[in-house]
């Protein structure tokens, strides 16, 4: 067939079975959107389990959460800001095919996420000297034996979402070596540049999650605890 | 590939308004409004979510049907929470006899 020698040749922007290179983009696009939509989902069942809880034992959840040091966790909240705009700024250097701006941007934006688990492992840590862990040995001062349970709860609940949150992100920093290794091989272009743009929607996707288990564990009862 | 692509200033902007946004809700825990101290971190939170979804995450020059799966997505967390909210608020209501 003569119409195969007009056919162009597939490169990685333009697979063959899309018609454009905006198509493809696209539909790459649409994956990782409903990707994301499902994790949504799944941290919405703890959002979910959160809210129910905090509604049945609003006191001991008040007291338990202002046991959290808001300073450090607002100070992180700000590393991970900081990781997404080194995020967004790699992203652009890809779309303008700057490769050592890519490499540069991703590598800070791996530092920051390092910076970002470094301390929730130091957070951690404190949670586990101070017997919040729950478990056993879990002790909670100032409450008695018929609510150390709901204090378990509260603690439960934030190891389960602040340490699925903290799985994302170590995911997250697993995704971005593999990019800055691609990056530095020159594999990105302004043509093709559609892994650091999906798995900067996923670095996103991980810091709104942290938008809301910030305020939601750390600062909304705040206020009713007495200086 | 013809991509839009945004200036370094507004994403600095963006980024200076989140940051703006963390100070704010982490100063007003502080202050005791009552039932609203919920409903503003809360407010707060969804406000730093569209920044980043939309300048970030560049859901404003996406396609419509991106756009459509993400209000989609959204749209079933609401009907989750919502709906349970609603089932734990209402309960009391009715007396149900043996309870």
């Amino acid at each position: 067939m003569a119409s195969e020698a007009h056919a162009p040749a597939e490169s990685l922007a333009l697979r063959e079975q899309f018609e454009t290179e905006a198509q493809q983009k696209d539909a790459s696009t649409l994956g990782m959107w409903i990707f994301l939509i499902t994790e949504v989902m799944f941290f919405g069942g703890l959002f979910l389990a959160y809210m129910v809880y905090r509604r049945l034992y609003p006191d001991i959840f008040a007291i338990a959460s202002s046991s959290l040091n808001v300073y450090i966790g607002a100070a992180n909240t700000v590393v991970l800001l900081c990781s997404s705009l080194t995020m967004v700024l790699a992203v652009r250097a890809a779309q303008l095919g700057r490769t050592r701006a890519i490499v540069l941007f991703l590598v800070l934006t791996l530092l920051l996420g390092g910076v970002f688990l470094g301390v929730k492992a130091y957070e951690w840590n404190e949670k586990f000297v101070e017997h919040h862990i729950p478990g056993p040995s879990f002790h909670f001062e100032g409450l008695g034996p018929d609510q150390q349970g709901h204090a378990q709860l509260f603690f439960s609940l934030y190891f389960a979402m602040t340490g699925l949150h903290a799985l994302h992100m170590v995911i997250g920093a697993g995704l971005l070596a593999m990019l800055i290794w691609q990056a530095r091989r020159g594999r990105f272009t302004a043509e093709y540049m559609t892994p650091v743009d999906l798995i900067g929607l996923y670095w996103h996707f991980v810091d709104i999650i942290w938008i809301f288990l910030f305020p939601l564990l750390y600062l909304i009862d705040r206020h009713l605890k007495q200086p | 590939m013809t991509e839009h692509v945004d200036s370094v200033k507004t994403y600095v902007l963006v980024f200076a308004a989140l940051i703006f946004l963390t100070v704010a809700t982490t100063a007003v825990a502080f202050v005791d409004l009552g039932p609203f101290s919920v409903v503003m971190a809360l407010a707060i939170a969804v406000c730093k979510m569209l920044l980043v979804a939309l300048f970030f995450m560049h859901v404003r020059h996406s396609t419509r049907l991106t756009r459509l799966v993400v209000l989609g997505g959204l749209l079933w967390l609401a009907i989750l929470l919502l709906l349970t909210m609603g089932d734990m608020m209402s309960r009391g209501w009715v007396g149900v006899p043996g309870r």
